[in-house]
């Protein structure tokens, strides 16, 4: 059984290198999509001679391909991801300082999600098609046409320019105090919020109703225990595996969805920076960026197979 | 054992209590087919009204008449009788709804009607072109895979793991940086990004569709295996396949529209709905006139409302069941 295990977690390990060396080799190719002269197009202006030679070294773009490609993870491992040539900070600082904000965002968010979709789901579940349910069901599905960009400028438009209840941008890091950190995260998280109360009421729901049919909570039934008692303590607990699948699936594309919210409320987080070096043309930022986005996305991903494994073992097998 | 490499958090999905969840990363519009079996525990799907039903139900067919009208009225927007989506008429600045402009004007005196159609175009090429295009290469081989299996299965599967690693939104961003954006790129993208996803969801579908009777009948007949798959297989999974697809325009739409939104997608000044509503929150257009926001928020609203609720009918109606990704 250990055994199985071990070799299970040291298959998906080498998937997870092998996947993660096909990222950096894709995304050092980037830099050869550009037209024209790279060196050109990377430093624009400040394409000076010396300039050109730092860049040529850093890229070692006069070398053949493997060996350009030798030097470039080299200096990736050693943390140096190059550095934007117009605001000369490096983009492992760039990001360093970028990524809390993606992870407030998301956490927050989920918390929100979660405070939400639950009860929403035990309420539905307990006397499924019947008017709670239907109405829960039919809104969820509802906020599964409305994308994130469209929520948040819904919410923009009521609760920052109507009744100017919350900032409708800006960002107050932490250490300016938890209140105001949180008020300018608020509006971003409830835009991220809503879609994944759609999708984890719908989950939590199904897997509910169909546990309330089990024989278990029969008897739990014929023993007398009230309804709210036999949903919260005893099939609430089965039927969380899908939701926290769904949890952990959509973590990843939570990460890419905050990009949205983040260019809205104008929060400096992972995508803001992305959207700005995009725009600017700063290459090496973006290239950088989305080396450690990339790579960040799977690893999460594996980690979230990980503990659902361990959590139930049929995902082994399957 | 050809799903071995492949396991990668699909295990996890498929045991998603038997529902198969699209991330669509783009938006962390996470849309996710329920394809709970019907049986299970003896009590009928709840969610889709279509099941047991004769046919499709009529929301089934206003959805369908809808996005018609909407693929028709982004067809022929260069002939309709709709003013200019660029032409600034300075003397009806920020006009509210009314007869001359029936949706009003922007902050540059442009027709928000007309701008809303000529917008759509761009979402409705990408969706559905990229889908189309993703459904002839991911789901032609999708079908070829699942009925043959061997190493070229293996191979195709691993390769659709590798490029699913990739966040979407992410990935077109980034390679369009570099690559530069037009319609044709940008079609080309999505769809390198949803063939794969599309290649494992009617790969499933084949499988399971493969172990049925009637198809083990037809092999015990003897018929060959290009007939077992146009005839047996493929009238069986195109149900599934439409599903699947309708999905993938939704999810495309979202992802453009995202892009859109960031100012990543076309180039201005053509018109999508993406850069109206981002047009709609800048210079404070919101407090001067929300309008250039809401109207196309609308449209995609109930684009999307329409393809969600067609796929959800059509998987309610076929029981799209087997998620064994």
């Amino acid at each position: 059984m250990r055994s199985s295990m071990g070799r299970y977690i040291s298959m998906r390990l080498v998937q997870l290198l092998a996947i993660i060396f096909l990222i950096s080799v894709l995304t050092f190719l980037l830099v050869h999509l550009l037209p024209g002269n790279p060196t050109l197009a990377i430093l624009g202006p400040n394409d000076t001679p010396s300039a050109q030679h730092e860049l040529l070294r850093q890229l070692g773009l006069n070398r053949s391909l493997p060996l350009q490609y030798w030097t470039w993870i080299g200096n990736v491992l050693h943390g140096n991801l190059g550095a934007s040539f117009l605001t000369k900070q490096t983009v492992t600082n760039a990001i360093s300082v970028a990524a809390p904000i993606d992870l407030e965002l998301i956490v927050v968010s989920q918390l929100m999600a979660f405070v939400v979709a639950i009860p929403l789901a035990l309420v539905a579940a307990r006397r499924p098609n019947r008017l709670f349910d239907r109405l829960a069901t039919t809104s969820t599905f509802g906020m599964l046409s409305l994308p994130t960009f469209v929520v948040a400028v819904l919410l923009v438009l009521v609760f920052a320019v109507q009744i100017h209840a919350f900032p409708a941008t800006g960002f107050n890091r932490l250490s300016q105090g938890l209140g105001s950190n949180l008020r300018s995260v608020i509006l971003p998280s409830v835009s991220l919020a809503l879609g994944s109360v759609a999708v984890y009421y719908r989950l939590l729901r199904s897997d509910l109703i169909s546990t309330l049919q089990e024989d278990f909570v029969t008897m739990a039934r014929s023993k007398g225990l009230s309804t709210p008692y036999i949903l919260l303590r005893h099939a609430l607990r089965p039927s969380s595996f899908s939701l926290l699948a769904g949890a952990g699936i959509s973590i990843g594309s939570l990460f890419t969805g905050a990009f949205v919210v983040e260019v809205l409320f104008q929060l400096p987080g992972i995508g803001y920076q992305l959207v700005t070096a995009i725009n600017s043309r700063d290459y090496l930022m973006v290239q950088g960026m989305a080396l450690v986005a990339a790579v960040a996305y799977v690893v999460i991903n594996f980690v979230v197979d990980f503990l659902l494994t361990v959590l139930d073992p049929r995902v082994r097998h399957a | 054992m050809p799903d071995r490499f492949a396991s990668r958090s699909s295990s996890t999905r498929a045991r998603a209590s038997g529902s198969l969840v699209v991330a669509d990363a783009g938006s962390e519009a996470v849309l996710e087919l329920e394809t709970l079996p019907a049986s299970r525990n003896g009590h009928a799907p709840e969610d889709s009204a279509g099941t047991g039903q004769a046919g499709m139900g009529a929301l089934f067919w206003i959805c369908t008449a809808w996005v018609a009208v909407m693929v028709l009225l982004a067809i022929t927007a260069s002939i309709l009788p709709i003013k200019s989506p660029t032409f600034q008429d300075y003397s009806a600045v920020n006009v509210g709804p009314g007869l001359h402009h029936l949706l009003g004007t922007d902050d540059l005196g442009r027709d928000l009607l007309s701008r809303i159609i000529f917008g759509s175009r761009v979402s409705l090429v990408i969706g559905f072109a990229s889908i189309g295009l993703g459904m002839v290469t991911g789901g032609t081989l999708g079908l070829l895979a699942g009925y043959k299996g061997g190493p070229a299965d293996t191979l195709l599967n691993a390769g659709s793991f590798v490029v699913l690693a990739f966040p979407p939104l992410l990935a077109i961003m980034v390679i369009e940086a570099f690559w530069g954006r037009s319609l044709w790129k940008l079609t080309l993208m999505f769809a390198i990004v949803a063939a794969p996803q599309l290649f494992r969801v009617i790969r499933a579908t084949t499988l399971a569709t493969a172990s049925r009777e009637y198809v083990v009948a037809a092999r015990a007949f003897g018929s060959r295996t290009g007939r077992i798959m146009l005839r047996e297989l493929l009238p069986n999974v195109i149900p599934a396949a439409i599903s699947f697809a309708l999905i993938g325009v939704a999810v495309a739409i979202i992802v453009e529209g995202s892009l859109a939104f960031l100012g990543l997608s076309i180039s201005l000044p053509t018109a999508s709905l993406g850069n109206i509503i981002n047009e709609g929150v800048q210079n404070s257009n919101l407090q001067a006139n929300p309008y250039i926001a809401l109207w196309p928020s609308l449209y995609i609203f109930l684009m999307l409302s329409a393809l969600n609720l067609m796929a959800d009918r059509l998987r309610g109606r076929f029981e799209v069941r087997e998620v064994k990704l």
